[in-house]
Formats: structure tokens, C-alpha cells, sequence
């Protein structure tokens, strides 16, 4: 097998879990949760048949799995790991020791609601926790957008600019339980596009090092800084990556982000994940009735391309952020960093920022029209789309 | 700074001096003990804990050996990875793939990984360095803190006798996973602690030691005491020294030439100073009850 | 030096750190009755004890904290604790 490109209606997980065997990863550490487990059980039998050469732990908790990635990262191999929701959220500690360490684990995070209550259905609440970590977070918006990603996220994770582990936001049920036909591409041309980890450092007796070491005042702010650095470092690799992958295999899906239609566009939508198809449906649809509508699709969240965001869409009168998060008590994480990332420019639009799509609730073309609606009516800060009033309680 | 990989080790150790251990200290006189044992061919995982705080002060490392530390209750998972990716990568023969700790970091916060690691059956030998409570914070109750021990956590006091729980029996509970090799050992008897570790680096399999190792801030003796406190808990009957192999006790160190009273033992240690005062008779017979329990039920001395 | 990548260090680079100045007592190793036993030098807990040549052992003073297990576990009471003159 492999030996032609070949064109298959895959589920999305099916989907991801080629990729990832097409990368040879040396290890996978995994813990099931849902949604997330189609993707590690193909794994699991990928390895059972001899179709991928890698060792599968099943750990017994998803902070483990991200120890124990970590560990083998550290040691010199190629590791992979998966998970969503409560499971990411166990995973958060070791998360940023991951990166501190500067190992280049890919992660997909199968991206799910956060409890309480209990869902488990989609939204992205659950990776955007990471912000901070110093994972470069790469946001899927459909399934061959997810398998092309894990092939590219490996090559910046392992780019020496880097070294940083990179996640792979990919909405739980949307894309993982979908099935759309890809493009899967050969075992050689993958080889080609992506040779071997060759780590700086890793754990051998043939060269002993210390790995982990506590730092005084003197140093730490530096090695936060050099983090940061390696974020900074990745924007360009980000871009150089998806350059390469369009020129060996004729896909292009955006780099940091991606635009539709935005060049004349008077009102622009932004959003991340799955929902960027639907806004892309819906202005199109618009469009045909004369109404210059775009979408931008955020596809880095970190690093996070203020320029180019601002270049892509300082054009238009309205800005509209759809995205399936909360941060409870301000407003939702992407409006507030466009907002961030408007602040002393010029020629600014107006901005509304919108939370749609929590726990699994679908975001229909009626949803993303009210708030177009309400964006020209006046900006909002941060509303709830489609709250239904009679199932709320006044406090 | 040293180069990486060209300096010679200090007086032929794998643990090298400038570490910034307390004098006296039992930890780090055990894991000198146990690199010396292993050699250089090992790649050591580490908990957060005083071993780590004290062995890799950035930028300086008291080891010669590849060392990781990566957080407090992940390190066997830590070493499952390692040990998963020597094998991936053919390079099994590399090294001995070693999981240590404390107490805290291995027996209380990390006992999921360590049970998920021994489960699985990797080829790691775990080393716990049981000081009997959380040291580097500051001498907090653990799970492996013993009964009526005083600590910042369960301090003696008015109404408390310190500590009112005994020992998790850790050992036995990794015994009961399967695992192929478990022994407890003391740094107090070097020549035990040499064979054990010896023994655990030649079995296949997930192997687990359990080490006493005195504490002179936390258990409040003179830091030229560290070795006599170790053989004291030993030759009272209150820290026996065991093997297990496949479920089964298949050695243990014998008390000679007679089991001495668990005051020998609990009379030059701070944490122990409350039960010398009037109205403690009866927690220092509790104490040599547990003493006398271990001593039957591991067979240490047949008077 | 520079902050290396991850914080790595190198092996053995604590050496750099001279502990002797912790100490408020020294070893004297007497040199009289010593049996070649080699237990100080096991039992250090810096490993700083250096055996120059038979029944002759003596502690490297950059390192030595000065604990004094050398001395208590030596069986011939070869060593003795004597205060720091500084």
C-alpha cells in the first residue's frame, strides 16, 4: 500500500491516524476518551497489524500519556498522543513542562466542552486552556486539513527554529465522526517531506546531560524568554512549511491563517475549526445577494499572527468573531485577542464578538445571520448567540 | 561549565559532590550508592523532591549520568516513555532505564503511575527514597510518615501524638501487581542495599526498591547519626529489610544478635521526642507492638 | 555561559560548588589505627573521601559539609571531629 496517492472517504479520526502512521511516530501514549478514541484505537491497530512500527502504551490516565511521550521525546524519538476535554485538561500540567523542555511531541486535540456539566459534545474550550503552554496550536477546519496538518505539525515541531510540541484542534463529532473523501498521500512522498526526528539533545549514556533543572531568578526569566522566542521563530516556519507541503502535494489551506473572499469585503467573519466552513457557505450565499462578506479563518492560535490578521481584514467596516468559547468573567478568548491585536492602529473596524456552538449546539446559517444582524446594529462585546430564555433562571 | 560528555568523574562517582544537600543527608549518600552499583549505563528519570531540588541547580548537575526531571507525580510514566522509545529506536541495550523519588513523589501523589508503569510490565527499575515525609517543603506528613512521627502536618500537640496512621505497605501493595522483584533495603547496610540494587538491574521486568534513608532537619537527629538512626529502625523490628520475588518473601535481613526496644531507636529523633514525656507509656507500647508484629510476620529473629 | 536549550546541563557540573564552607566541624583522619576498611570513604554522603594509599583516606575540604558520619561509623575511631578554625 501506498505506493499511489490515492483518494478515500475516510472518518475523520481514520483520516488523522493515516497521517500520523504515514509520520512513523516511534511512540504513542494514549487514554481513551470520547471523542477522541476512534483516532488511538486505528492506531492501536495499525501497530497490531505491523502496518505502523511504534511502540503503543496504554497508559492508565492522560496525565501519564503525556508523561510518557514526554519521555520518550526526551530520549530521542518521534512521539504522538491524543486526547480532549477533561483528558486535555489532566494533560495541562505536563503540557508546559513539555515545551519548557523543548520537545516536539504532536498532540491532537480532539476539541470537546469542558464540564460542569458533563458534555461531550463540541466546542474548543477545552484546548484554548493551553493558551499559555507554549504549544503552537494549529486549528483544523476540515478533515483533509486535519491529516495534512499532523504531517506539517511534525516538520515545525522538529525544526531545530522550533522545537516546541505542537497541537492539532480538531472538532470532537464534527470532523473526528465525519467521513469526507482525502487525499492521502504516499508513504515515499511523506519520507521526502518529512526525514527523521534528529533531536540537539537527547537522554544516552553516550553522552550524559541533565535534563530539567530547577533555575534561580538569574535565569528563568531568560528561559521563558527563549520560549517565547521559539514561538516567535515558528511563525516563519509555519509559513515555510505550508509552502513546501503545497509544492510537493498541491494542497494549501492557509499557514498562519487563511482568507475567503476577503479582499473587497466590507463585513468579515472570523472564527477557528469547523465552523470556518459553514461562515464560508454562508458568505457565499450572501455574496450572490450582493453583500461583500468574507471569512478569515484563524489557523495558527499560537504563535498568533497579529499582523496578518490585521492586514487581512483592517479593510473591512464590521468584524465578526463566531468561536465555541468562553473565558467566563471577560469574553471570549479569539475576540479578545483580535481586539488586542486592533489596539493602536488605525482605521479599525467595528468588532462583535459572539459565543456560539457550546457543548455540541449546532450553529446554524440562522445563527451566524442574527449575528450579522445584531454586529450591524451595534458591537457587542461578547453575546451569547441563541441563549433560549426560558430555560434561564433570573438571578 | 563542564563540557557535555568529557569531564571525568569525581573520585569514581556517578554522583558527583557541590549538590546542596543538607549535611548528613541519607538521600544522597543512597543514590551514590545506587548509580555506583548500576554504572554508567542508565538513564534516570526523577520526581520533583529534594534529590531533584538538591542534584540540578541550573547551571549545574550533581549527575554524570543521563538524568530527566520533568514533575513531581509522573515519573514512572516519565520512564515508561523512555523505556518504550530505547526499545522503538534499538536502543534496548543502551542503558538500565531507573524511576526514582521520594516517598511523597512515588507512594502518595505518583502511586497511579507507578501502578500503571509496574502493571505494564515495562522493564524500569523504581527506586523510592522513603525519608518518611514531604522534606523539601518542609517535613509534611506523607503517606509512608510513621505512626506518631511529629511533622509540620501532624505535629504533636496537646491532643495528638503526632502522626495517627502507620506506614503505607507500598512494597507489598507493587508486589501484588506481579512485579518480578521487590525488596525494601537501607542505607544503614550498604552491602544489602549494593546486592539489591545489583539484583533488581539484572531481572527483566518492572523491578521496585524501597530504601530508608534518615533525615537529620526532618527527623531531628545529629547529622553524624545517619547511618546508626538506619540500622537502629532496622534492628528494632520497626523497618524490616525484605525481598519479594513473584508475590513471594524470599529473604529478609534477621536481627542480631536480638531485637533492641523501639526506644533505642525513637529516643534521639526530634519527631519522637513527644512520646518521652509523661502520659506517652502507652503510644511507645503501640509502637513496639508494630515492631513486634513485623518481626513475627517477616520471621527477623527466632529467640 | 547562556541558557541553554530546555535549561540542559552538564554532568557533574555541581563541582563547581564548593560546600566546604557549610562545615563547623572538619574530619581529622588520625592515621593511627586505621584497618583499610574503607567505610568513610563508602559512607560519605558527598563522596568526597579520597583514599591516597593504603590506610590512608582522607576528605577533600572543598566538599566536606562536615556531617561527621565518617567519624561515628569508623569502628577504630580513626577520625575525629575537630571545630572549623576559620
Amino acid at each position: 500500500m501506498d505506493q499511489v496517492r490515492k483518494t478515500v472517504v475516510l472518518e475523520g479520526s481514520r483520516g488523522v491516524a493515516e497521517a500520523v502512521r504515514l509520520c512513523r511516530p516511534n511512540v504513542i501514549a494514549a487514554y481513551p476518551i470520547t471523542p477522541q478514541t476512534h483516532i488511538v484505537e486505528n492506531l492501536s491497530q495499525m501497530v497490531a497489524d505491523g502496518l505502523l512500527k511504534a511502540e503503543n502504551i496504554r497508559v492508565e490516565s492522560e496525565h501519564s500519556a503525556a508523561s510518557a511521550v514526554l519521555g520518550a521525546s526526551a530520549a530521542g524519538a518521534r512521539a504522538y498522543t491524543a486526547t480532549t476535554s477533561q483528558g486535555f485538561l489532566l494533560m495541562l500540567e505536563v503540557l508546559y513542562n513539555m515545551a519548557g523542555l523543548r520537545l516536539p511531541v504532536v498532540l491532537t486535540a480532539v476539541n470537546r466542552g469542558i464540564s460542569a456539566p458533563l458534555t461531550i459534545h463540541n466546542d474548543i474550550q477545552d484546548s484554548l486552556a493551553a493558551r499559555d503552554t507554549g504549544f503552537v496550536q494549529l486549528y483544523a477546519e476540515d478533515n483533509q486539513e486535519a491529516l495534512d496538518m499532523h504531517i506539517q505539525a511534525f516538520k515545525i515541531a522538529e525544526d531545530h527554529r522550533v522545537l516546541l510540541p505542537v497541537l492539532i484542534g480538531m472538532d470532537g463529532f464534527i470532523l473526528t465522526h465525519s467521513f469526507e473523501p482525502v487525499s492521502l498521500p504516499t508513504q515515499e512522498e511523506v519520507d521526502e517531506f518529512l526525514p527523521p526526528y534528529k533531536p540537539v539533545f537527547y537522554l544516552t549514556p553516550k553522552a550524559p546531560l541533565t535534563m530539567g533543572t530547577k533555575t534561580d531568578p538569574e535565569f528563568y526569566t531568560e528561559a521563558r524568554y527563549m520560549l517565547h522566542k521559539a514561538q516567535q521563530n515558528a511563525r516563519q516556519v509555519i509559513v515555510e512549511v505550508a509552502q513546501e507541503f503545497k509544492e510537493k502535494f498541491g494542497r494549501f489551506s492557509g499557514d498562519l491563517i487563511d482568507t475567503y473572499l476577503t479582499e473587497d469585503a466590507e463585513i468579515i467573519f472570523v472564527s477557528m475549526g469547523s465552523l470556518v466552513s459553514n461562515l464560508r457557505a454562508i458568505a457565499q450565499e450572501l455574496r450572490q445577494e450582493g453583500k461583500k462578506v468574507g471569512v478569515l479563518k484563524i489557523r495558527a492560535f499560537r504563535p498568533f499572527p497579529f499582523e496578518e490578521i490585521v492586514r487581512a481584514i483592517s479593510g473591512a467596516k464590521i468584524v465578526i468573531v463566531m468561536e465555541k468559547d468562553i473565558s467566563l468573567g471577560a469574553t471570549g478568548v479569539l475576540a479578545q485577542e483580535i481586539r488586542a491585536a486592533f489596539y493602536g492602529k488605525a482605521n479599525v473596524p467595528r468588532l462583535s464578538g459572539f459565543v456560539v456552538g457550546l457543548g455540541g449546539r449546532d450553529v446554524t446559517r440562522e445563527t451566524v445571520l442574527k449575528g450579522l444582524r445584531l454586529a450591524q446594529e451595534s458591537d457587542h462585546l461578547c453575546t451569547f448567540l441563541d441563549l433560549n430564555p426560558e430555560l434561564l433562571e433570573e438571578v | 561549565m563542564y563540557q557535555i560528555g568529557v569531564s571525568q568523574p569525581y573520585n569514581n562517582n556517578l554522583f558527583a559532590p557541590g549538590h546542596t544537600a543538607c549535611a548528613g543527608c541519607g538521600q544522597s549518600l543512597a543514590a551514590r550508592l545506587v548509580l555506583n552499583a548500576l554504572g554508567p549505563n542508565v538513564i534516570v528519570a526523577n520526581a520533583t523532591g529534594c534529590l531533584e531540588v538538591f542534584s540540578s541547580n541550573f547551571p549545574q548537575s550533581s549527575w554524570e549520568v543521563p538524568w530527566i526531571h520533568s514533575l513531581f507525580e509522573n515519573t514512572p510514566a516519565v520512564a515508561s516513555g523512555i523505556e518504550a522509545a530505547l526499545k522503538a529506536l534499538g536502543r534496548e541495550d543502551e542503558a538500565i532505564v531507573v524511576a526514582q523519588g521520594g516517598d511523597g513523589g512515588f507512594a502518595d501523589i505518583g502511586f497511579g503511575a507507578l501502578s500503571g508503569a509496574i502493571e505494564r510490565g515495562h522493564n524500569i527499575l523504581f527506586i523510592v527514597y522513603d525519608n518518611e515525609a514531604y522534606m523539601n517543603t518542609g517535613v509534611q506528613r506523607s503517606g509512608l510518615t510513621p505512626f506518631d512521627a511529629s511533622t509540620t502536618t501532624s505535629p504533636a500537640g496537646g491532643c495528638s501524638f503526632g502522626n495517627p496512621t502507620d506506614k503505607k505497605p507500598v512494597a507489598q501493595i507493587v508486589a501484588a501487581h506481579g512485579a518480578p522483584y521487590v525488596a525494601v533495603t537501607s542505607v544503614g547496610y550498604y552491602r544489602d542495599l549494593e546486592r539489591k540494587v545489583q539484583k533488581a538491574a539484572g531481572i527483566k521486568g518492572p523491578k521496585f526498591l524501597q530504601i530508608h534513608v534518615p533525615c537529620p532537619l526532618g527527623w531531628g537527629h545529629d547529622t553524624s547519626l545517619t547511618i546508626k538512626i538506619a540500622r537502629l529502625a532496622v534492628q528494632t523490628g520497626l523497618y524490616p529489610l525484605f525481598e519479594m520475588e513473584n508475590g513471594e518473601i524470599t529473604s529478609v535481613v534477621k536481627i542480631t544478635p536480638k531485637p533492641r526496644p523501639v526506644e533505642d531507636y525513637l529516643k534521639p529523633q526530634a519527631r519522637f521526642r513527644h512520646l518521652f514525656k509523661p502520659g506517652a507509656e502507652e503510644e511507645l507500647k503501640k509502637i513496639q507492638a508494630i515492631a513486634d508484629e513485623n518481626i513475627r510476620r517477616y520471621k527477623l529473629y527466632e529467640g | 555561559m547562556k541558557i541553554t536549550l530546555g535549561g540542559v546541563a552538564a554532568p557533574g557540573s555541581s563541582r563547581l560548588n564548593k560546600t566546604g564552607g557549610w562545615r563547623v566541624f572538619y574530619p581529622e583522619f588520625l592515621h593511627i589505627r586505621c584497618t583499610d576498611c574503607g567505610l568513610c570513604q563508602k559512607l560519605c554522603p558527598e563522596g568526597c573521601i579520597f583514599k591516597a594509599d593504603k590506610k590512608n583516606f582522607y576528605a577533600d575540604l572543598e566538599y566536606c559539609k562536615g556531617c561527621g558520619i565518617c567519624a561515628e561509623e569508623c569502628p577504630v575511631h580513626d577520625i575525629e571531629m575537630r571545630p572549623e578554625v576559620r
